[in-house]
């Protein structure tokens, strides 16, 4: 009795053991299931054999796995005998990871789009502009609460998650809809473009399906929206090829149509949820792109930020910088730190400092320089012309910006000098994100009443 | 004991060597590994996880064909057959090695000739044992 006891608790260590070996081997992209089962069988039976002649369980395993031979060079040989396993195919993959068929995500997307194509449309259809009015005030919600809600299902969010997302979208469409903006006024638009930004949070705990309060969590939604532009500037470039040759069409054969009009808007709004499906379905087959991207042109934009700092110091030019280079310089910063973040959110953590590192933080530094000038810019046209609500919204989103480049560079160049652990920087700049939706909150809830409405 | 046989050698042997023994008869992979042991006397010693990749090759340039069938054991396990132009090629194969393997036993034979001739020659030189 107690020998078959034993027995049987062998059998199940030993099955233990198959199943992980399984499971490494199965990570390999290129080996399939099918050829798996067919080293997993190979495997059982040489077990078979050596226990046969004598070996223990745990023996017999240890050298049957390792007559399998070396993981990486059986890999190589079956990638060379298999190479398009390495191309994989994007469209219709066959496997999903909760079970879900990827058919069922493509369908949802593929309605998303239509439906937020259709949102863009409508308004049209009434003759009511989108950049003003009621249509002005809640496409945007709408096509940021359609986005929530895809990964809302999608994560299969739970129900309190759900009402909490629900309740903010709601507010901030009777916030926008009910306040007494003055028609064509700042604040309006200040309000309707930083309510979504304020709402990113929401779209963020949906994708993070309960890990937002993690590092990790964050850090996903983050490399998500890296990699979301990326496949957004494809999708629309090739959609706008799209319409602009059909326009190009109906024109030459004489209807007088302006297909652009509507259908420009409408494939933007779309473009965003065929990205999203692919940037989903594409998972980790496809190297990220986002991060590629930014350690090729990191050390470019550092060099760009110190010719422009150091022109900007040889001219003297601080306080007399014209609204529309202002504006550009505005746009360089973001770009920037649109790099910084993907940058933390690609390297990983446990890799030694190195030349990249070293890119990353002249960056910061210099970019850090830059926003101090151009802090020092707005203060001194405030304090000229006085206190309008763009100038203050961008007076406050600068301070943000330099408290978060500053303590980023303070960090970053500990970690280059080994004193800081990488994970504490993730953390920092994936917990101060909220400040900035904290800030857009603020822009879109509070400027509106402070300012008069106009 | 297994030899240390260079990567190329073995490369380019398993194609006859696999086709030969699945001319015996269809099998599957640790049969055939088994094989090849048996056959070179414990001398040639094939990684095992290797030999699916070269199955894999030979079925895609259409040599073998494969079939999942029940073991003993219940479990499922791929089988291999050869075809027709599995057989054509390897009577192909033959002709290549046996071309080179006249070519070599020529040249071991002069050589072994010439080892002998040298050996009256210089014997009181050479060391022992040489």
């Amino acid at each position: 009795m107690a020998r078959e006891m034993r027995a049987h608790g062998h059998e199940a260590a030993l099955e233990q053991q198959i199943e992980e070996w399984r499971s490494y081997v199965g990570r390999q992209r290129a080996i399939e299931a099918a050829d798996l089962a067919e080293l997993e069988d190979h495997l059982r039976e040489q077990i078979e054999m050596l226990v046969d002649s004598g070996l223990s369980g745990d023996e017999a395993f240890l050298v049957a796995a390792r007559r399998m031979g070396n993981l990486d060079a059986l890999s190589r040989e079956f990638a060379r005998e298999h190479s398009e396993r390495l191309w994989k195919q994007l469209v219709m993959p066959a496997r999903e990871a909760d079970g879900r068929s990827a058919n069922a995500d493509a369908i949802v997307a593929g309605a998303l789009a239509a439906v937020s194509a259709a949102i863009v449309m409508v308004p049209g259809l009434f003759g009511l502009r989108l950049d003003e009015g009621l249509a002005f005030h809640l496409v945007p919600l709408l096509l940021v609460s359609l986005l929530t809600g895809y990964f809302a299902w999608k994560r299969r969010v739970d129900a309190a998650t759900h009402i909490w997302i629900a309740r903010a979208f709601i507010f901030a469409a009777v916030l926008i809809t009910f306040s007494p903006f003055v028609a064509g006024g700042q604040t309006e638009a200040l309000a309707v473009v930083h309510l979504p930004i304020a709402l990113l949070p929401m779209v963020g705990i949906a994708y993070a399906g309960g890990r937002w309060s993690q590092v990790s969590g964050r850090l996903d939604f983050v490399r998500f929206l890296g990699e979301l532009s990326i496949y957004y500037v494809l999708t629309a470039a090739v959609g706008g090829l799209l319409v602009g040759s059909v326009a190009g069409i109906v024109r030459a054969v004489g209807m007088q149509i302006d297909l652009e009009v509507w259908l420009l808007p409408a494939g933007a709004a779309a473009a965003v949820f065929i990205a999203t499906w692919l940037v989903e379905a594409k998972q980790n087959v496809i190297e990220n792109l986002a991060p590629v991207m930014t350690r090729i042109f990191t050390p470019l934009f550092a060099a760009l930020l110190i010719g422009l700092l150091a022109s900007l110091l040889w001219t003297g030019v601080g306080t007399e910088i014209d609204r529309g280079v202002l504006q550009g310089f505005l746009v360089l910063l973001g770009v920037v730190f649109a790099f910084l973040l993907f940058s933390v959110s690609a390297r990983d953590p446990q890799a030694s400092p190195g030349m990249l590192d070293v890119a990353q933080v002249t960056l910061v530094v210099t970019a850090l320089l830059v926003d101090a000038v151009v802090l020092w810019a707005i203060v001194a046209r405030i304090h000229e012309f006085g206190f309008t609500p763009n100038r203050t919204a961008a007076l406050g989103l600068n301070v943000i910006l330099l408290v978060n480049l500053a303590w980023s560079a303070v960090l970053y160049v500990g970690v280059v000098t080994h004193r800081v652990r990488f994970t504490r920087l993730e953390r920092w700049q994936t917990q101060y994100l909220t400040v900035y939706a904290a800030w857009a909150a603020v822009v879109a809830i509070v400027f509106p009443p402070a300012f008069g409405y106009r | 004991m297994a030899m240390d046989i260079n990567k190329d050698l073995i490369a380019a042997s398993s194609t006859p060597i696999v086709l030969a023994i699945l001319s015996e008869g269809d099998s599957y992979g640790y049969a055939i590994l088994q094989r090849v042991r048996e056959l070179s006397g414990g001398r040639v010693e094939w990684t095992d996880g290797m030999l699916y990749p070269v199955l894999h090759r030979l079925e895609r340039l259409g040599y073998v064909e494969a079939r999942w069938e029940s073991s003993e054991t219940g479990r499922r396990r791929k089988y291999y057959q050869i075809t027709r132009e599995g057989q054509d090629q390897l009577t192909e194969e033959r002709r290549q090695w046996q071309a080179v393997d006249a070519t070599l036993r020529g040249l071991w034979q002069a050589f072994d000739a010439s080892l002998s001739s040298s050996d009256t020659v210089t014997g009181a030189v050479a060391p022992h044992g040489a």
